[in-house]
């Protein structure tokens, strides 16, 4: 039990922050700085890119309402709208294969 | 030079393990190019070399190569979290697991020396992510594109969760175990992770409170200090950080419970059915299915005509594995390997086929597992949205030269 005990406390000294790798840029176009912004209150932009090239423009869209809906993102409709652009423009395919 | 080449070319250079044949450097086919283009092999303070699918959350696979041991290192352990809130190791200092809800008779709050004075358990088990392999589904689903390592085994060791409960005096209309852990939502509106199991898993004689992992400390990143440990059952039950335990009389109602890790009713029969949160339509994903990797040689390898070993662990919910066949063509024609002495019904089995002279040529390898229940891995995907259970056997190319 001391033992343990004492292992747990060494443990507490070396925890650090997570590797300080940048996360991956979301390719350029319209919208992708709303994007970001608005997504990576949460979670990083490796989510979306990680998630392409396989969904199409109304899965992306039910992405971005499931955020909002479920997830409680502050996201009005018009910002939404540009997000879901961005996406189907950027990270969509156009039918299911 | 691309930044994934360097850190990848880095870590092999630096990391070199004589105890381990080949460490994977590739990132896994079969993954969605977005996948495959942001994942990345990376250290990380108590762990090291792992594939990094995102940051944060932080969301990271362990290397097919570590899996031709039963255990899995604690370093190489891999990390799933759905919320950014990771607590950091300062601010479990002051960690205690609380006990309560309406059936219980007595809400206590425990602290780490409490759980060391309980009756301490140990148990050599898988933990894996439901979603483990949801990468190479086919067509691709939405969700973390895990390739074959959001999984591993580890000898856990703490009280059993019976004996916790028992602190609090549990009542006789007791449903449903709901617990909470210490990682937060970043947003005040994202429903926090919050998950149930039924009262018949939480008694299991099985079901313990890990407060050690491979004999040492848990992670921070494993759940640090206390995790719950639900053997035979997909990840999402054994909740990080574990800081609240509610017993209830009804079921829990969230988005984690209710939206979230379903599959359709009927689709993978199981042993403990979770009535409690059954609808007519799905049910919650709880039991694994069976299932085997090959570990040993890795895609792409070249290997050597003279013959060479095929290496690789079994596993399932717990009836243990009985049989792992090996093809060399692709699935056309099996045959059995050999099969290690069993070190539990939850932990990994390992398998070994030596192949004898082989013509060169590109071969497609493959492994089937099946369990003492008589489970076999599935030769289609079971279609669910969520991409859950794939157990398809995965074929590995390589060239014998």
């Amino acid at each position: 039990v001391t033992r343990l005990l004492i292992t747990v406390l060494g443990a507490l000294v070396c925890q650090g922050a997570l590797a300080d790798d940048i996360p991956a840029p979301l390719k350029p176009g319209a919208g992708d700085d709303v994007t970001s912004a608005n997504c990576n209150v949460c979670h990083t932009s490796d989510y979306i890119v990680m998630n392409s090239m396989f969904l199409t423009p109304d899965q992306w869209k039910a992405e971005v309402t499931k955020m909002r809906t479920v997830f409680g993102a502050p996201i009005d409709d018009a910002t939404a709208g540009q997000i879901i652009a961005y996406l189907a423009a950027q990270y969509a395919v156009t039918a299911k294969p | 030079m691309r930044r994934r080449d360097m850190i990848a070319g880095a870590g092999a250079a630096s990391l070199a393990s004589p105890s381990v044949a080949a460490e994977s450097t590739r990132i896994p086919a079969g993954l969605p190019d977005g996948t495959r283009d942001v994942a990345q092999f990376v250290n990380l303070p108590d762990k090291r070399r792992l594939l990094r699918l995102t940051d944060r959350p932080p969301n990271y696979a362990t290397p097919i190569d570590v899996f031709t041991d039963v255990v899995t290192p604690n370093d190489r352990f891999f990390v799933r979290y759905h919320l950014a809130g990771v607590p950091s190791a300062e601010d479990m200092d002051d960690w205690s697991l609380s006990i309560g809800g309406d059936a219980v008779d007595h809400p206590v709050r425990l602290k780490l020396s409490d759980l060391l004075d309980l009756p301490s358990n140990e148990i050599l088990t898988v933990c894996q992510c439901a979603g483990n392999r949801r990468g190479f589904v086919d067509p691709h689903v939405a969700g973390v594109q895990w390739p074959d390592g959001g999984m591993g085994c580890a000898v856990w060791r703490g009280p059993l969760l019976s004996d916790v409960l028992k602190t609090a005096r549990v009542k006789q209309e007791a449903l449903e175990v709901w617990v909470n852990g210490a990682d937060k939502p970043v947003l005040g509106g994202t429903p926090p992770f919050r998950k149930s199991i039924p009262m018949e898993k939480a008694l299991d004689a099985d079901t313990i409170v890990a407060i050690a992992m491979n004999n040492a400390p848990l992670p921070l990143l494993n759940g640090y200090p206390a995790r719950l440990v639900v053997p035979g059952w997909v990840g999402t039950y054994w909740m990080k950080h574990l800081t609240h335990i509610e017993v209830s009389s009804t079921p829990l109602k969230n988005f984690w419970m209710q939206a979230a890790y379903r599959v359709p009713a009927g689709m993978f029969p199981v042993q403990i059915p979770f009535q409690s949160q059954a609808t007519e339509k799905t049910v919650p994903i709880t039991e694994l299915v069976v299932n085997s990797l090959i570990a040993d040689p890795l895609e792409g390898d070249e290997v050597d005509r003279s013959g060479f070993k095929i290496r690789g662990v079994a596993w399932d919910h717990g009836s243990g594995i009985n049989r792992v066949e090996v093809s060399l063509d692709a699935g056309r024609t099996w045959q059995d390997a050999l099969l290690d002495r069993p070190l539990g019904p939850y932990a990994y089995r390992r398998f070994i086929l030596e192949t004898g002279f082989m013509r060169p040529g590109t071969y497609r390898l493959m492994s089937r597992a099946t369990s003492h229940a008589g489970e076999r891995q599935a030769e289609r995907l079971k279609p669910n949205p969520g991409g859950y259970h794939n157990n398809v056997p995965r074929p590995i190319s390589v060239v014998v030269t």
